[in-house]
């Protein structure tokens, strides 16, 4: 079911899931009071609703996405994920616990933002990512701080932690068996490199600055670092 | 006045979030300050219970949000402190009978004239949680010194931190300094160590504790009590007091006496 749009391009339609609102790439604040308008005018309709958000290429911080679920939920209207294609608004709904991914696919030609990045670019993230939080990246991925238990920091390119590393890391995520894991304190839970994945690393007790590759017997191993 | 909104939250369930919530109520009403307790689990209450206030509630919070009574009707005045009161949560009522919106407003209404509002938020990261935390200008993180707790600690912090909630402070509780010694439980430092958020207090496990939520009667009321003590020193540090933290290590005679009268050794 397709409702027409008031104002703007905004569409909502019922999916397996719920209802999915999807955004166009006009103005932020427009798109949120064309939903917020839609939904009051049909109360009924969205009463107790789940939806889920495809905010296109929208760069979302953490207070703009906090005050649309708030507002939606005084409308009885559940927020449970918000599919983008830019990396910094994943992020912020992954931090608030939403999902970003939902059962149907994106169609193939939405791909093409991720494909134009180019090979060296990198996502810093300046803090420490905690349980419960995936950062994934389509290029290297530096991260300033830990990554604790039950994180999860998948990079189609190399990372780099400038800290400790307890939680999952994954490089090379589209396969790319050069890739490389480097970090301050290695003591992770598990690592993967393309599609190999490491035995439990034990935790060490002088923690020394290490990097993992695969090595010329293609097996995921992990080795202190030396400059130069 | 205006109070200071203070949620204690963990996570992971049965940490002692409530246990936390009635002693620092009582220590903070102890040191003579007006507080409001909330119990923000809706359909599980349980605050009512820890605090001896049960057979007294006619009005809860969903009452009062939906209208039916106001909101000094839902205030349970205390039975030993005449400025310490309860919101009790509705038991037939789900998560979603409140809003973040509805407890931001309830909150502020109480700010007026109170000291301390603290919130005691449900077991998870859903609605429930958004709920209590909505209105917080303090988050109290209850940990116990377990791997699951710890990472269930750790991934409510990364919300909070998310929602740009302040720098959450940390109460660790149920810290056994034997088991501590004998490498057979987590120290205070490997937890900080791992959650790298500011400590305001542990709590030594104490069997007190229960016996005290059992009859209604936070630990704190007891001098003794070891448990009572680590509330009463939070509830200082809540109020800006710079207070040590307790050696747990030195208490050789009166913590084996409260093992021995436990019947544990």
């Amino acid at each position: 079911m397709v409702m027409e749009p008031i104002t703007s391009n905004l569409q909502i339609k019922g999916i397996r899931d719920g209802l999915l609102a999807t955004f166009a790439d006009a103005p932020w604040e427009d798109q949120r009071l064309a939903l917020l308008a839609q939904i009051d005018e049909k109360p009924s309709f969205f009463q107790g609703a789940r939806l889920a958000m495809d905010v296109g290429s929208q760069v979302l911080k953490v207070n703009d996405l906090v005050d649309l679920r708030d507002e939606l939920s005084a409308r009885n209207v559940s927020l449970w994920a918000v599919v983008s294609e830019s990396p910094t608004t994943e992020q912020t709904a992954q931090l608030l616990g939403l999902a970003t991914r939902i059962s149907k696919p994106r169609p193939e030609e939405h791909r093409h933002v991720a494909d134009t990045i180019r090979d060296d670019t990198a996502l810093f993230v300046a803090k420490t990512i905690r349980s419960g939080t995936r950062i994934e990246y389509p290029g290297h991925i530096v991260v300033f701080g830990d990554v604790n238990p039950g994180a999860e920091v998948v990079a189609e390119g190399n990372v780099i932690v400038w800290g400790k590393v307890r939680g999952m890391i994954h490089a090379g995520s589209k396969g790319d068996r050069s890739a490389f894991i480097c970090a301050l304190d290695l003591s992770a839970n598990q690592l993967r490199i393309a599609d190999e994945v490491s035995a439990m690393l034990k935790p060490h007790k002088d923690p020394k600055p290490e990097i993992a590759s695969i090595n010329s017997h293609g097996r995921l191993q992990a080795e202190p670092w030396h400059a130069g | 006045m205006t109070a200071q909104v203070i949620t204690v939250t963990s996570g992971k369930g049965g940490v002692g979030k409530t246990t936390a919530v009635a002693n620092l109520a009582t220590a903070l009403a102890i040191d003579g300050k007006r507080v409001v307790c909330i119990d923000g689990d809706i359909g599980l209450r349980n605050l009512d219970v820890v605090m001896g206030l049960e057979n007294r509630i006619v009005y809860d919070i969903v009452d009062v949000i939906e209208g039916r009574c106001k909101l000094k009707q839902a205030m349970i005045r205390d039975k030993h402190f005449p400025e310490m009161y309860l919101i009790p949560a509705a038991q037939t009522r789900d998560k979603n009978a409140v809003s973040p919106s509805d407890m931001v407003r309830i909150c502020n209404d109480l700010r007026a004239d109170s000291d301390f509002v603290i919130i005691d938020s449900p077991a998870g990261i859903e609605r429930g949680f958004r709920n209590a935390i909505a209105a917080a200008d303090r988050v109290l993180v209850v940990t116990n010194p377990e791997v699951s707790a710890v990472r269930d600690a750790d991934r409510v912090v990364g919300i909070l931190e998310a929602e740009e909630k302040g720098n959450p402070l940390l109460i660790l509780n149920r810290l056994n300094p034997t088991m501590v010694k004998n490498n057979d439980m987590l120290s205070p430092e490997d937890v900080l160590d791992l959650l790298g958020i500011q400590l305001v207090g542990i709590v030594p496990e104490d069997e007190t504790v229960i016996i005290g939520s059992n009859r209604g009667a936070p630990v704190v009321n007891d001098p003794k009590s070891r448990a009572g003590q680590a509330f009463r020193n939070i509830a200082k540090r809540l109020q800006g007091q710079d207070i040590p933290f307790m050696d747990l290590n030195q208490q050789g005679g009166l913590w084996s006496a409260i093992q021995r009268l436990a019947g544990r050794k």
